[in-house]
C-alpha cells in the first residue's frame, strides 16, 4: 500500500476544484460538521482549510473526548491521584480544568499521575507495581474498545479503569436536533467506524434527513469525504456514504463491537459544555465492578469543592463551539485569559480542540483569507 | 512581581516555549539587564553573552543538563552536557572553545557504574569537540532530594565574527543542517515505554568544527540551534527577535523514515521536538547555495537543506507551506505530550 | 503485518517494527497484510483490494471534469499506482 497517494496536493487541489463546481452549482453557502478531533487534527496540519471553497464552512462538532470530559469526571481523577493511587492516562488529558485543578495541577501537587499510549501500558505499570493503579480512560468507542479488551485479558487485581468513554452516535442525534443548527451533513470518524460499522448511521439518516459521509483521516480522505457530503447535498439524497472502505465495512467490526458491549454498558451523562447525552456516556457493567474505580475506592469529590471554581470559567463558551453554534472569536477569553499555557476551557487543551487549534493559527482558521 | 507568575513552578515553564520565556523574562531577565554591561547581555537573551575583547568578542554561556533516562539511544548526559555548551558557544560564532566548567550533583545512591561511564562520555565528547574541561565541582544530595545526576557546563570561547539570532532580514534563506526531531523523539519514545524497533539515535554532537567550517564566508546573518522546543520554537525566536516573518517549506525539511513514523504515532510534531546536534542557519539568498555545498561537505551537514525564506509580512510568525496549503506554524507550549486518537 | 505471534503481532509502521495486540482485530491476520491500528491494537485488516476501491471512489468524484487537464493528469496518476 502506498500512502503517498493519500497525501498528493496535486489530486487534493483536483477534488477542491471538484467541490467548487459542485457548490457552484448548489449557489449558495453550505454548513457541514465534522464530528471528529482527528479530521480537525489533519486538516489543521496540513493547512486544507486553505483548500476549502469560500461557500463551504466545515464545523467542528463534539469530536474531541478529551474535550467533552465533563468536570465532574477530571475531579474524580484529581481526588483519585491525591489519594495514594497511580492515576494513568493519556497525555492530553494531563491539563484538562477540573473544578479547581487539572491532573497536572494534581502531578505538582505530589499525586502520582502517569502518561500512558495504551491501555495495554497502564496495565503493563500495574504489573511492575504494587501500587494501586487505575487507567482514567478517556475516548470514544475506539478507544473504549481497547480499554474493554485489556479488562477480558486478566489484568493484575491492583490494576482498575475510571472509565470517561464517550459514545459518538447519541450525540449527533443532540446537535442534528439543535434549533440553531444549520448543519447540511455529517463527515462521521472513520476509526469509530471501523468499530461501530457504517450502518449505524442508517437511521440517523432517516429521521434527521441528512446526508452521512464515513471518512478517514489522510488529507485526500478528507477532502474526497467533503466532496461527496456536498455532491450528496446537491443532489438532494440524503444517505450514508462510506468513502473509507479501506478501513470501515457496514457490519464493522463484529469481534470488538462483542467486546466493547460485554464490558461497557452506555448511560447518560454530561459530555462538558454540550448537554445531557442519553446513552452517550460508557461506563462498566455490574460484573465488571471489582475493575471499576468508582466501586473500589470511595472518592471523595466534596473534598474539592471547598475552593472557590476558578474566577474565568462560568465565561467559557466551549460548549456552544463544540456544538458549531459559535466559533472561537466570539468568545471573550479566547487568546486573552485562556490560552494553551493557562486554559479555562477544554477545548484550549487538547490538541483536537477547537480553541487550541485557532490558537496556533494565530486566531484564525485560513490564513489565505485573513493575509 | 506576584501578581505577574503563578504562585508555583509547573512542568511546562520547563519545555522551552511561551511559559518557559515569561518566566525568564520576568523573573531573571528584567531587573539583571538593568546592570551595568557593555556587551551582549543577558536582556537579550541569545544563546550566551558576548564581551569585547580587543578586536574579539569573548562569548559565555552556560547550561544545566537534566534528562531521564540519563542514559538513551545514541547518548547519554555527559555527552549531552558538553555538546550543548559547546553548541551554545558555536551559535555566536565562538567555534574555538579556551574551556569548560563541569559542575556535578549527584543524589544519594547514585550508581558509581553510571558516574563512570558518564564521565568517559564527557571525554570522548570534549575531544570530539577540543575543548577542555578546566574546572569543576561537585555536590551530594540525600536521596530524594534530587533526580539521580544534575550537570551543569559553562563555556567560554572568542570568535572575530559574532553572529547573533536577531539579525534576520527579509529575503534571507533558512538553511537547517541535517534531518531534524532525532534527539527528542528518542528520548521521549524511551520515557513513555513505546516498544519500537527502529533506527533512531539522538543527534547529540559538537557542532563547532562543521560551523567553523562555515565562518569564514562571512555570509551567515543569524543562527540558533534547535534545542528544547525545536525547529518551530527556535524559528519564532530568531523570527520575532529579528521581525520578519519566515516561510518554512515543509516538504523540503529533512525528516528521516523512523522520525515521522513515531512522530505520527505520537501525535507530535517532529517541528517542536529537540535537536541537539542541528543548527539554523540565516543567510543572504545569493550565498545560500555555496553554503549548503560547503555544508554537504561536512559528516555533520550531508543532509542539510534550504527549508524556509525570511518575507516582511507577519513578523514574528513562521508560515508553514504543507503542499497543501499555508497556516501559522504553532510553537510549542510546554513538553509535547502524547495524544490521543 | 511481519509476524504473527499468538496474540500480538510484529507490524512495520512506515519504516518502523512496532508490536499490535490482536485482541479486537476483526478477522485473522497474517503476515502481509495491512492493518488499521488504535492505542496498540490492530481494529481492522485492511483488505489490499479496499486501497483501489478508494482510489475509484476519488475517481467517481472527478469524473465530470473531463476536459481538465490537471484532473486527466491526476487520473492517469491513480490508474498508474492502484
Amino acid at each position: 500500500m502506498n500512502e503517498l497517494q493519500f497525501r498528493d496536493p496535486k489530486l487534493a487541489r483536483s477534488i477542491a476544484a471538484s467541490m467548487e463546481r459542485m457548490l457552484d452549482e448548489i449557489g449558495r453557502p453550505v454548513a457541514v460538521m465534522h464530528v471528529c478531533g482527528s479530521h480537525e487534527q489533519a486538516i489543521a496540519r496540513f493547512g486544507l482549510r486553505s483548500l476549502f471553497p469560500k461557500a463551504l464552512d466545515v464545523i467542528m462538532g463534539p469530536g474531541c473526548p478529551v474535550c467533552v470530559t465533563d468536570v465532574p469526571e477530571v475531579d474524580e481523577g484529581v481526588v483519585l491521584a491525591g489519594q495514594g493511587v497511580t492515576i494513568a492516562t493519556f497525555g492530553d488529558m494531563l491539563r484538562v480544568p477540573g473544578t479547581v485543578k487539572s491532573l497536572a495541577d494534581a502531578k505538582a501537587s505530589g499525586g502520582h499521575v502517569e502518561i500512558v499510549y495504551s491501555p495495554r501500558q497502564a496495565v503493563e505499570l500495574a504489573r511492575s507495581t504494587k501500587e494501586e493503579v487505575v487507567l482514567f480512560a478517556t475516548g470514544f468507542e475506539t478507544t473504549a474498545v481497547a480499554t474493554a479488551a485489556v479488562i477480558l485479558d486478566d489484568p493484575p487485581p491492583n490494576f482498575s479503569v475510571l472509565s470517561a468513554h464517550k459514545y459518538i452516535p447519541p450525540v449527533m442525534e443532540i446537535v442534528a436536533e439543535m434549533p440553531e443548527s444549520r448543519i447540511e451533513g455529517f463527515l462521521a470518524a472513520g476509526h469509530a467506524a471501523a468499530i461501530t460499522g457504517w450502518g449505524v448511521f442508517e437511521a440517523f439518516v432517516e429521521r434527521h434527513n441528512v446526508p452521512v459521509v464515513v471518512a478517514g483521516f489522510e488529507p485526500n480522505d478528507i477532502l474526497a469525504g467533503l466532496a461527496e457530503l456536498v455532491e450528496l447535498v446537491r443532489r438532494k439524497t440524503p444517505r450514508v456514504v462510506n468513502m473509507f472502505p479501506r478501513c470501515v465495512s457496514r457490519e464493522g467490526n463484529i469481534p470488538a463491537q462483542t467486546q466493547l458491549w460485554r464490558v461497557f454498558r452506555p448511560t447518560g451523562g454530561r459530555w462538558r459544555g454540550i448537554a445531557h447525552v442519553p446513552n452517550g456516556n460508557l461506563r462498566l457493567r455490574d460484573e465488571f465492578a471489582h475493575i471499576d474505580a468508582r466501586k473500589r475506592f470511595t472518592i471523595d469529590l466534596p473534598s474539592l469543592w471547598d475552593y472557590a471554581p476558578p474566577q474565568f470559567a462560568g465565561q467559557c463558551i466551549c460548549g456552544e463551539i463544540m456544538s458549531g453554534i459559535r466559533n472561537p472569536r466570539d468568545c471573550k477569553l479566547f487568546n486573552r485569559e485562556c490560552v494553551p499555557e493557562n486554559p479555562i476551557g477544554a477545548c484550549m487543551v487538547s490538541n483536537e480542540g477547537t480553541c487550541k487549534i485557532w490558537h496556533l493559527y494565530g486566531g484564525v482558521p485560513d490564513l489565505e483569507a485573513s493575509a | 512581581m506576584t501578581a505577574l507568575l503563578e504562585p508555583r513552578v509547573t512542568l511546562k515553564q520547563g519545555g522551552g516555549g511561551r511559559a518557559m520565556r515569561t518566566l525568564i523574562e520576568k523573573l531573571f531577565v528584567r531587573d539583571f539587564a538593568e546592570l551595568p554591561f557593555d556587551g551582549v547581555g543577558v536582556g537579550a537573551m541569545d544563546d550566551g553573552a558576548a564581551i569585547r575583547i580587543g578586536d574579539e568578542w569573548l562569548v559565555i554561556t552556560t547550561d544545566s543538563h537534566v534528562i531521564h533516562p540519563v542514559f538513551f539511544p545514541g547518548g547519554d548526559i555527559g555527552r549531552l552536557s558538553i555538546c550543548g555548551t559547546v553548541n551554545d558557544l558555536a551559535m555566536m560564532g565562538a567555534t574555538r572553545v579556551l574551556g569548560l566548567t563541569c559542575s556535578v550533583i549527584l543524589e544519594e545512591g547514585f550508581s558509581i557504574e553510571s558516574l563512570q561511564a558518564i564521565q568517559r562520555s564527557m571525554v570522548a565528547a570534549c575531544r570530539e569537540a577540543n575543548a577542555p574541561v578546566v574546572t569543576g565541582d561537585t555536590k551530594v544530595m540525600g536521596r530524594g532530594e534530587l533526580d539521580g545526576i544534575v550537570i551543569n557546563t559553562c563555556g567560554i570561547g572568542l570568535t572575530r565574527t559574532l553572529i547573533r539570532d536577531n539579525s534576520l532580514r527579509a529575503g534571507d534563506r533558512i538553511i537547517v543542517t541535517g534531518s531534524i526531531g532525532e534527539h527528542g523523539l528518542a528520548v521521549m519514545a524511551l520515557r513513555h515505554g513505546i516498544e519500537i524497533e527502529a533506527d533512531l539515535v539522538s543527534d547529540v554532537a559538537p557542532l563547532n568544527a562543521l560551523i567553523a567550517s562555515l565562518l569564514p564566508r562571512g555570509t551567515i546573518t543569524a543562527m540558533k540551534d534547535p534545542t528544547r522546543g525545536g525547529v518551530s520554537s527556535a524559528l519564532h525566536e530568531m523570527a520575532s527577535k529579528s521581525r520578519v516573518g519566515i516561510v518554512l517549506e515543509e516538504p523540503a525539511v529533512p525528516v528521516t523514515a523512523a522520525v515521522r513514523a513515531i512522530g505520527e504515532m505520537l501525535g507530535i510534531d517532529p517541528l517542536h521536538v529537540a535537536n541537539e546536534g542541528k543548527a539554523l542557519i540565516g543567510v543572504h539568498a545569493e550565498d545560500a547555495e555555496e553554503l549548503l555545498a560547503l555544508l554537504h561537505a561536512h559528516p555533520l551537514g550531508r543532509n542539510a537543506a534550504m527549508i524556509g525564506t525570511c518575507v516582511t509580512e507577519r513578523p514574528g510568525s513562521v508560515i508553514l507551506d504543507t503542499g497543501f496549503g499555508r497556516r501559522l506554524l504553532s510553537e510549542p507550549d510546554g513538553e509535547p505530550l502524547p495524544r490521543i486518537c | 503485518m511481519i509476524e504473527v505471534n499468538g496474540w500480538t503481532a510484529t507490524v512495520d509502521f512506515w519504516g518502523v517494527r512496532k508490536q499490535v495486540l490482536l485482541n479486537i482485530v476483526d478477522e485473522p491476520v497474517s503476515p502481509g497484510d495491512y492493518i488499521l491500528n488504535h492505542v496498540g491494537f490492530a481494529i481492522r485488516r485492511i483488505p489490499p483490494e479496499a486501497v483501489a476501491e478508494t482510489m475509484a471512489l476519488y475517481e467517481t468524484l472527478l469524473q465530470d471534469d473531463g476536459d481538465d487537464l490537471m484532473t486527466n493528469d491526476v487520473r492517469s496518476e491513480i490508474a498508474g499506482t492502484s
